[in-house]
């Protein structure tokens, strides 16, 4: 079982640095979302996965009796799609800045901007003096 | 105890907290925004002198005994790391109430800064790999949104570089941690410290290089540091000075604290691989600050080229080498941090950071004059002040390894470190003032000038006195080359035990 889920993880991740080197920052941004969730696929196959085996602990006893599942994965994914949830809608709305703004998101045509800045009516492209 | 322990943490999440509910009101904001800045500085302070009385102190969490539980671990590093974090927390806080204005107070500028304390501190703290990353990711989120808080084009172009890069470190730091876990079973570092040497050299190294990119990617190391120069300019000057002065350091700390603890299987290897990154990381940041006209764009390719002074501390691996490392971080987060706040007040003088619009400020104003000299000639490393010190130590250990190339390049970077100040000086303060620029008759509020003073006599301290400073970091350097005593404070005797007879500790 975990040598499939390798497999499926490096796809995955492939597809995820595909995306991440596009011109496009929307790719950019979806290749991150492709490779969070490779990673926490990874994390959860690191763990070693079992079938029928519950974590719990029988009434009575203090441990686990026998091979349980590890439950440890499962945590930690939950709190990295947590994490990941956040960055990622931060990202989209500072895309969404960034276009409202130059009016394009390829990074080419950013850098073309870069170079020859074109004001835009009225909002202030650098500070004031306080 | 263990109060003591959190409190770094806790704290400033409190703080925060209370900081959004007080959304609105200004002024209550910022007395308590500054007056939390200066309990949390006090904080750091009382953990430091209990660190140096009763060695490494630990909190388990939840009742779940290492390496079960997450652990907060409070070596001398971590605790001198953390009152670094409280002073320029509070100095940052104090000149940002004239430097930050109102629209960005409305937008959430406190709750945020006092976040990002936190962030930094749990990073410092915390003794479970996965933890460091949840630390990693909180500091990040707030970071971001400092950086691009105000919404002008120059900080969402910086911004989305900034947001890029370290979006993918943390995707290949979280790639690490799982393949580690993977091969170890544990999240602890003081356990993984034990049962790393148990994994095949081959595998070991290889994570270490992942978390070599991951944690070089924050740390801003050559070949990965393009996107601090491309950002730290644009947020306004009491932010970039928090981010020059401490964020890449934590970077710096994750490296010293993996490549101390966790990965030292081939260390002909990877502290081989180091010494090179350390080099090239030294010459590309001074050569880059070498061609750029704008205040705080030479300061932040300085930030990179000084990050190589400390990669090259590590990268020698002896007590004196990480100890000149750690000597020479807070030598340059206080420099740096100053020359930030300082373009700052030349700003409100010259009305521009562009080097060509500025001049004539010495006569104008000759204490703004003497407290440049002070951060940027230690910055490059004059006597006595604390930059020569730092430099000495970190070169000193060269000496003993015989790294005669690195010790003769990181000279030759001292040298144009030099330069690059000189130009500002005699851009900004020695030439006239150019024509159809009138300077701002002053004095600048004294808000600007408190943390730039207080700053500057820090530096100034470290000059002078260093003493104390040298004793503080020869402890962390002997703590970081024997991290027996630390697997000792986290998992007890019999550990510390089997640490000594794996044959990791020296």
């Amino acid at each position: 079982m975990e040598a499939y889920l390798a497999v499926v993880v490096g796809a995955v991740f492939a597809g995820g640095f595909y995306l991440v080197m596009r011109r496009n920052l929307l790719r950019f941004v979806f290749g991150l979302i492709l490779l969070s969730s490779g990673v926490n696929l990874l994390v959860f196959t690191v763990g070693r996965v079992s079938r029928g085996a519950p974590p719990i602990i029988p009434e009575g006893a203090s441990a686990p009796v026998g091979e349980v599942a590890n439950a440890l994965p499962q945590a930690l994914i939950l709190t990295a799609i947590v994490i990941g949830f956040g960055l990622t809608v931060f990202a989209m709305v500072l895309l969404l800045r960034l276009y409202e703004r130059l009016g394009t998101l390829r990074t080419d045509e950013l850098q073309a901007h870069l170079a020859s800045p074109r004001p835009v009516p009225g909002l202030p492209d650098e500070e004031a003096p306080a | 105890m263990s109060a003591l322990l959190v409190a770094p943490v806790v704290w400033p999440l409190a703080t925060a907290a209370l900081l959004v509910l007080l959304q609105g009101r200004l002024t209550t904001q910022r007395t308590l925004s500054t007056a939390s800045a200066a309990a949390q500085l006090a904080l750091a302070a009382i953990l430091l002198a209990q660190v140096a009385t009763q060695g490494i102190l630990v909190v388990q969490f939840g009742g779940w005994d290492a390496p079960f539980g997450i652990s907060f671990v409070a070596d001398h590093l971590a605790a001198v790391m953390v009152l670094v974090n409280g002073i320029m927390g509070t100095a940052v806080a104090v000149y940002a109430l004239r430097d930050i204005d109102a629209d960005r107070e409305r937008l959430g500028y406190h709750p945020m800064f006092h976040v990002l304390l936190a962030g930094v501190n749990g990073a410092f703290l915390t003794g479970d790999l996965f933890n460091l990353y949840v630390w990693f990711e909180l500091l990040l989120i707030a970071s971001f949104v400092l950086l691009t808080l105000g919404n002008r084009r120059e900080q969402l172009e910086g911004g989305i570089k900034y947001v890029a890069a370290n979006l993918v470190a943390s995707m290949l730091l979280l790639t690490g941690i799982g393949l580690l876990y993977g091969a170890t079973g544990t999240l602890n570092m003081a356990d993984l410290a034990l049962k790393l040497p148990l994994v095949p050299v081959g595998l070991a190294t290889t994570l270490a290089m992942l978390f070599l990119v991951a944690f070089g990617i924050k740390a801003a190391i050559f070949p990965l540091f393009f996107w601090l120069p491309a950002s730290y300019h644009t947020p306004p000057v009491a932010i970039s000075a928090l981010f020059g002065g401490m964020l890449t350091k934590v970077g710096v700390y994750a490296l010293l604290r993996g490549f101390t603890l966790l990965f030292v299987a081939d260390v002909a290897l990877t502290h081989g691989l180091l010494a090179w990154i350390a080099g090239f990381t030294m010459v590309v940041g001074v050569l880059g600050a070498a061609a750029q006209t704008e205040f705080r764009k030479i300061l932040s390719f300085h930030i990179v080229s000084q990050i190589g002074y400390m990669v090259m501390g590590l990268a020698f691996f002896t007590p004196l080498g990480l100890g000149g490392a750690v000597f020479y971080m807070v030598h340059n987060i206080f420099a740096k941090a100053n020359l930030f706040l300082i373009a700052g007040i030349a700003r409100w003088y010259g009305g521009s950071f562009e080097l060509k619009k500025l001049g004539g400020l010495y006569r104008h104003r000759p204490l703004l004059a003497v407290l440049f000299v002070i951060a940027a000639f230690s910055l490059a490393g004059f006597p006595p002040l604390s930059g020569f010190w730092a430099k000495l130590v970190v070169i000193r250990a060269g000496f003993e390894v015989q790294a005669w190339p690195l010790v003769a390049v990181s000279l030759f970077v001292g040298l144009l470190t030099l330069y690059s100040m000189t130009k500002i000086w005699l851009a900004a303060f020695w030439s006239p003032v150019p024509e159809g620029v009138t300077l701002r008759a002053g004095p600048a509020p004294a808000l600007l000038y408190a943390p730039v003073v207080a700053l500057a006599l820090l530096t100034l301290a470290m000059g002078f006195a260093s003493a104390p400073f040298f004793v503080l970091a020869e402890r962390i350097g002997a703590e970081l080359s024997d991290p027996t005593g630390y697997v000792h404070a986290v998992l007890g005797e019999a550990a510390a035990a089997t640490f000594v007879a794996r044959g990791v500790a020296p």
